[in-house]
């Protein structure tokens, strides 16, 4: 009764014959609607061309008219095995990120080449990208052997040359077959005039294709995408959402969220309108529950404790193919989108550029252009999690955002960890060029009494922070000490106003806040803010920004930081006066406030 | 996980990257059996809320009942529930059943200009309250940025030819010549001001699909899908004037799965009974270009 659906892609250069492939396979499997074929020869009489199976797929006009395949578009048919979404893909240069489009949702690929036209440039193209991306079964079609009299040498020669470049980049075809779309050789029925060949026809081998491996035996990886709590649905439910990538898990497992490191377990699966569930495995979209109220975002990833953990680094080598308009250059903000994840992306060296149509590589180019793909480095601001592309594929792959638009796509080959070097190099050359007043910090510690200082204090949202925040301010300004405490909605309407994109305001909103306590703490004041959910990251990042003066956190709640990284944490029900007294003795014990006067 | 499975499981994620990534987002419900789907889908996706606002458009021709089925949902399951409509193209009776535009420009009234404005704001909103049990004037006039349909790509040429996440420009028209790459399960999720995102869940879809999932999650459907003792029922549901019902005796979900799967519906497109689309030499592809849906 259920039925095994698989995606196939149709690639290969333009004009060898992608669409008339596709059509024929529709045609021949009877899986066209009726009257479908007559509709399309009843046009062609009308405008007086040639009927061509393709144009049962080249829906557009602009394509029926430009006898070109634009947009990738999806056909359905079935066989007696299983039901088949093939999605034919445009061969031209110029629509190759549609081509990717439709091979990144495929799980085989039929590469077409023209008998009488050999290899061309996207057929090596298309070879190389879709290995890249990540299909692993390719068959490849010789087509139009009819413009070639059946002959079997040029069949024999074009296996050999193509061979020979999929070998180089590790791919291994598992079949040529010679056809011609166009009269139906060796598409649904065996060619009588190629008698010299004895391997599948094209449905054969399309019947052949394995199905993807079962991913749920594999380590566990969950990408957080949303968290939902519908409270005005009467719902009490703190879900967390996701889908299972690879793995399977159950209530009760113990399980850790990355970058986050956080520890909790599975409380309870969620689901709507079926049973109960217990467990749930790789390629579900599920819910669940957790059994301690952790803050977690979307797009951590979360794994089972015993797992293998992802790499979590702000600075890896990727290969990368490009297809925005714009290139892609040094000293530029991109966005990187990897699972559910977001984050800036610069890019910071490129290794080289591989030219996908010979294989020769350019290690000189400053810059990856429109159609390129490079190897190279990137750095985000703050760490993220992910994997090597050899270890677990679906979260390995990313997309690079420009100007709103998805301008290249890659895969993560390396982990380059090296911690905040990228940011320590800025404060060095940032410090470098400081321009000292003529009063020195000293000359502030004496005049004022007290030391700078930047306070974060940091927790979950409305657990009573900012009310604490703002009674330090008051009780030091009472002592007649320098303190100021800064609301965060002013500087986002304010010194943050041009940060448009969601997704990068709050790393940006971080590092304009750790550049600003850099000018505050140096103007000698105690400088107070806060941030709802700091992870360790943020308050690395500010304490790093803020050098060479100091930072003191206090986190207020429940406390998901390390103690590393806290001075101090103050319970949620603790009334203000305590708070501010126990924060403002921390600063005694410090020295950040002297207490007697010089 | 069988193929209806892995359908949802697709499906769900989009609606919650949808969810996730637009401020303004709503779901078009026509309340056939497609955009009925993609609302259970919704539920799926938000364990059993609708956290997006339903919108209709209503071109004043649908079948009587398709809108009491719309408001008798939306009141069971607490939908939030809006419609809007070009009330001036009916008050001036400019429509293909006035016998004043043809079908095409019909279409284009009652439908793509209704829904741009509604989208927009411009024109009216209509939100349905469920304490008193019908329609206010919505003082809510933000543009939706997200709009969810439930189209697939087997129902006919164009919309074989649509991304998941489609970006349409300021006046609803879509560039098919340039379409955003997906490449694995990353979305077109940013979006220049003055533009808006369709997001497309069902495009793996087929009828079949469709069908076979009604059955397995017993969802209700609007029961002019099954013969009622005339020996037609209806298997696409537009316009009264311009949809018609097929010779079919399928009274239950079962059976109308059984003339999709081998019997006498396996060979013939869903959308032959709407008559618009033979208008068109490009399918339906002029009118989605201007923003049908």
């Amino acid at each position: 009764m259920a039925r095994e659906q698989f995606r196939i892609v149709i690639v290969g250069h333009v004009d060898h014959g992608k669409s008339t492939v596709m059509g024929r396979l529709l045609a021949d499997t009877g899986s066209l609607p009726e009257g479908k074929l007559e509709q399309v020869r009843q046009m062609c009489l009308k405008n007086a061309k040639p009927f061509e199976y393709a144009f049962l797929l080249d829906a557009l006009k602009d394509e029926q008219a430009q006898g070109i395949t634009i947009d990738i578009a999806r056909s359905f048919f079935k066989t007696k095995k299983r039901d088949y979404i093939v999605l034919d893909a445009p061969g031209h240069i110029e629509f190759l990120k549609n081509m990717i489009t439709g091979a990144a949702h495929a799980e085989a690929a039929l590469l077409v080449i023209d008998a009488a036209e050999g290899i061309q440039e996207n057929s090596k193209r298309h070879g190389y990208l879709i290995s890249m991306i990540g299909i692993k079964q390719v068959a490849v079609l010789v087509n139009k052997m009819d413009l070639v009299d059946y002959d079997k040498d040029v069949f024999e020669k074009i296996k050999s040359e193509y061979s020979e470049f999929l070998a180089n980049i590790n791919v291994k075809p598992i079949s040529f077959i010679p056809i011609s779309a166009k009269e139906g050789d060796n598409i649904v029925a065996d060619s009588e005039k190629m008698p010299w060949y004895s391997g599948v026809t094209t449905l054969e081998q399309v019947d052949q294709f394995a199905k993807t491996p079962t991913l749920e035996k594999l380590p566990l990886r969950i990408p957080v995408q949303d968290i939902y709590k519908f409270t005005g649905g009467n719902d009490d439910r703190r879900i967390v959402a996701g889908t299972i990538e690879t793995g399977t898990i159950k209530v009760g497992d113990d399980v850790v969220f990355w970058p986050s490191k956080k520890k909790t377990g599975i409380k309870s699966i969620e689901s709507f309108n079926t049973d109960q569930k217990t467990t749930a495995s790789a390629g579900a979209a599920t819910g669940f529950t957790l059994t301690t109220q952790i803050y977690v975002k979307p797009g951590e990833i979360m794994t089972g404790e015993k797992d293998p953990p992802p790499c979590v680094s702000n600075r890896f080598k990727a290969n990368i193919f490009w297809v925005g308009k714009a290139p892609m250059i040094k000293n530029k903000n991109y966005k990187l989108k990897l699972t559910t994840a977001k984050a800036s992306l610069r890019l910071a060296e490129i290794i080289n550029v591989i030219d996908a149509t010979d294989l020769t590589s350019d290690k000189s180019k400053g810059q990856i252009d429109r159609h390129d793909v490079a190897e190279a480095v990137f750095e985000t601001v703050k760490p993220i999690a992910f994997d090597l592309v050899g270890k677990s594929e679906r979260t390995s792959r990313f997309v690079i955002i420009d100007n709103y638009e998805i301008a290249g796509g890659g895969i993560i080959l390396e982990d380059l960890a090296e911690g905040f070097g990228s940011l320590e190099k800025h404060v060095e050359k940032r410090e470098d060029i400081w321009e000292k007043g003529s009063i020195s910090q000293e000359d502030r510690t004496v005049a004022y009494n007290h030391k700078s200082k930047f306070i974060v204090f940091t927790g979950a949202n409305h657990v009573g922070k900012r009310k604490i925040a703002k009674a330090l301010e008051q009780k030091l300004f009472k002592e007649k000490f320098k303190a100021y405490y800064l609301g965060t909605s002013n500087v986002r309407l304010g010194l943050e106003a041009d940060i448009l994109d969601k997704d990068s305001a709050y790393d940006e909103h971080i590092r304009r806040l750790g550049e600003l306590a850099r000018i505050m703490t140096d103007s000698g004041q105690i400088f107070i803010t806060t941030i709802d959910n700091a992870d360790e990251y943020d308050l690395q990042i500010l304490k790093m920004l803020n050098e060479p003066n100091e930072i003191l956190v206090i986190n207020v709640g429940e406390n998901n930081l390390s103690q590393s990284s806290i001075n101090l944490i103050l319970d949620k029900d603790e009334d203000i006066d305590g708070a501010t007294d126990k924060v403002y003795q921390l600063l005694k014990e410090k020295s950040i406030i002297l207490e007697y006067y010089i | 996980m069988d193929h209806l499975d892995i359908l949802e499981a697709k499906s769900v994620y989009i609606l919650r990257e949808a969810y996730r990534e637009f401020k303004s987002l709503c779901m078009l419900w026509s309340v056939g059996k497609d955009s009925t789907v993609l609302l259970w889908l919704a539920r799926k996706a938000f364990f059993g809320h609708v956290p997006i606002p339903l919108v209709h458009i209503d071109t004043h021709y649908k079948i009587p009942e398709m809108i009491q089925y719309r408001d008798r949902l939306a009141l069971d399951w607490g939908l939030n529930m809006i419609y809007g409509e070009n009330s001036e193209a009916i008050r001036n009776k400019q429509t293909f059943p006035d016998g004043n535009v043809d079908r095409i420009s019909c279409c284009r009234n009652l439908k793509s200009e209704a829904l741009k404005h509604t989208l927009s704001g411009e024109w009216p909103r209509y939100r349905m309250d469920h304490k008193e049990k019908r329609y206010h004037l919505d003082n809510n006039r933000e543009p939706y940025t997200g709009v969810i349909v439930g189209v697939r790509a087997d129902e006919e040429g164009s919309r074989s030819k649509e991304r998941y996440f489609s970006p349409r420009d300021k006046e609803n028209e879509w560039d098919v010549g340039d379409q955003p790459p997906e490449f694995w399960d990353q979305y077109k999720t940013d979006f220049a001001p003055g533009t808006h995102v369709r997001v497309h869940p069902l495009l793996d879809w087929t009828e079949l699909n469709i069908w076979e999932y009604i059955e397995r999650e017993k969802i209700p459907i609007v029961p002019l899908y099954f013969d009622r003792g005339e020996g037609k029922r209806y298997r696409s549901l537009g316009c009264y004037p311009c949809t018609n019902p097929v010779e079919s005796e399928a009274t239950t979900v079962k059976e109308i799965i059984e003339e999709l799967r081998s019997g006498k519906f396996a060979n013939i497109a869903e959308r032959a009974g709407r008559a618009q689309d033979k208008e068109d030499g490009g399918g339906l592809e002029t009118l989605r270009r201007e923003g049908y849906m």
